[in-house]
């Protein structure tokens, strides 16, 4: 890092001679600009995507991990007293922290979006549904297994473990998509400024000549290129990051009914990190910039 | 002083030294055995036939090559021991002419003409001050901000030469500085380079014209070196 500090104050501390050592307005500069607002579009949209999948993966592991459902199926004779029984054995078992029975007003809610609001709840053989919510510590799942399928015949605990576990999956693998994303664009972003700078040398490798002939240092040399990079990157990354936000914002938010692609905008402190994305795209290019001019001015040595 | 043949070179007495200096390229030897001592407020003509090595015998000497054999002392420093670093900052005490000028065009020639101060971090308001007495002095006052281009070629050797000055170096090297001027222009630019010699820079000129040779003589005791076969000499009285 402390080898970095003389380049990047270089670049923002402008010297007179050497910000116009470099002819001006050369086409592979605007390519950097260009690039480099495309690369922070794409960026920001990669980190939307990333935050997103990791809240989704928070609220279903949240919302799953601590809730327990044990459904009841038993004629209609035995279902109050296998009710009665089940709800007996929760009141004893060590880690729960609440339980009920969902009424038949609840049971038709969950039903009502497959079968319609007409159901005739009492005229199904539909299964009485109980509703557990564990302590922080958890309880013992097959100790109550046994218990209850000594008790209640009719009874099966579910604990969403079979639901979670791909759901989980599918968010973390989301969200590495996202970082891994995020990664190749930093590559690409570097790749592209490197080839940019690349031809830039070579095409001023008269400029570079007449510097050498009146005392330039390898390093003077090399900051006026990587001054001139590195601001453009800076630039245009800033207006890609600034065009990427807007747009994010302005993907509707359905809330709770939708998904991670709809639900793909910033919240909260998630916003301070795409402030993050022009400094580190001109990082990138201040890097390759950097290791290109090196390179070429080694070559023409 | 001058070696030639193994002659002997004394250390640290020159600003620019050769010690049993070859030069190889491509497989062939351009330059060999060359000791040489360039003494402070020297003046020495270069001659030789085309091709014969005087532009690569000038860029030994202000370090764009290194020698393939012996040792170029620059200010008494070892051209292949100090680095390019090393080499640029000894570059700023030799200023240098080429034939072909060699100007970054998209400055004016007031810039071309300053840019040695700004590489070496010196533009100031008195730096200002020596750039206009400078660009009087080499009679380009109205063309200040003209581009490279849009010079003559008699003004673009006056433009190199005032931004092989403005540093005050030590040591002027001329690569044929007369080779694309008239012979009004080129007695101009010897008289500028016979100026600065009176002011103790040491000069060497690198050219095929004699007459500019001869010009030159009558006004400063000038060592005329030559270089034939490979070899540096030092010419015949006859010129």
């Amino acid at each position: 890092m402390r080898r970095l500090l003389p380049d990047i104050r270089a670049v923002f501390v402008r010297e007179a001679g050497a910000d116009r050592v470099v002819p001006p307005a050369g086409f592979t500069v605007q390519l950097t600009l260009f690039t480099s607002a495309a690369m922070a579009f794409l960026a920001v949209f990669a980190l939307a995507l990333s935050l997103a999948a990791g809240r989704l993966a928070d609220r279903w592991g949240d919302e799953l991990a601590r809730s327990v459902t044990i459904r009841i199926s038993a004629p209609e004779e035995e279902m109050e007293r296998q009710t009665s029984a089940a709800l007996a054995v929760l009141e004893t078992t060590p880690g729960i922290a609440e339980f009920r029975a969902l009424s038949d007003d609840e049971q038709r809610a969950l039903l009502e979006p497959w079968f319609g609001a007409e159901l005739p709840l009492a005229q199904l053989p539909v299964p009485r549904l109980i509703e557990v919510t564990e302590t922080g510590d958890g309880f013992d799942a097959a100790g109550l297994r046994l218990r209850l399928q000594a008790e209640v015949p009719g009874a099966v605990l579910d604990d969403h473990a079979r639901w979670r576990r791909p759901l989980l999956a599918a968010a973390g693998g989301m969200r590495l998509f996202g970082w891994t994303a995020l990664i190749l664009i930093a590559a690409a972003t570097a790749a592209m400024v490197t080839l940019a700078a690349n031809a830039a040398l070579a095409a001023n490798a008269q400029v570079i000549a007449v510097l050498r002939l009146v005392g330039a240092t390898d390093a003077y040399i090399a900051a006026a290129f990587v001054r001139r990079y590195t601001l453009r990157a800076l630039a245009g990354a800033a207006a890609g990051t600034l065009l990427g936000v807007v747009l994010v914002t302005l993907i509707p938010d359905t809330g709770d009914a939708g998904g991670v692609l709809t639900g793909l905008g910033f919240q909260g402190w998630d916003w301070v990190w795409p402030v993050f994305v022009p400094p580190l795209a001109a990082l990138v290019a201040l890097l390759a910039t950097r290791a290109a001019a090196n390179r070429v001015l080694e070559d023409l040595a | 002083m001058l070696g030639h043949n193994n002659a002997a070179l004394v250390p640290g007495a020159g600003v620019i030294e050769f010690e049993n200096v070859a030069y190889s390229y491509g497989g062939g030897e351009l330059l060999s055995d060359v000791s040489l001592s360039l003494q402070p407020g020297s003046f020495h003509f270069l001659t030789g036939p085309s091709g014969a090595g005087k532009t690569t015998f000038l860029k030994l000497c202000y370090g764009a090559l290194l020698p393939t054999a012996g040792h170029v002392r620059l200010f008494d420093r070892d051209v292949t021991r100090i680095g390019r670093d090393g080499v640029a900052l000894a570059r700023r005490r030799i200023g240098v002419v080429h034939q072909d000028c060699q100007f970054l065009d998209h400055l004016t020639v007031a810039e071309n003409v300053a840019l040695p101060l700004g590489v070496a971090g010196e533009e100031n308001a008195a730096m200002e001050a020596d750039l206009s007495e400078l660009l009087t002095w080499v009679g380009l006052t109205n063309r200040a901000h003209a581009r490279p281009p849009e010079l003559s070629g008699g003004e673009r050797q006056r433009a190199a030469l005032a931004r092989a000055v403005i540093m005050s170096p030590d040591v002027i090297l001329a690569d044929e500085p007369t080779g694309n001027v008239d012979w009004d222009m080129s007695q101009r630019l010897l008289r500028l380079l016979l100026e600065l010699n009176r002011m103790g820079k040491t000069v060497m000129i690198a050219t095929h014209d004699l007459s500019l040779i001869r010009a030159a003589k009558a006004h400063v005791q000038a060592r005329v070196l030559r270089i034939a076969s490979r070899k540096l000499q030092l010419a015949g009285a006859d010129l």
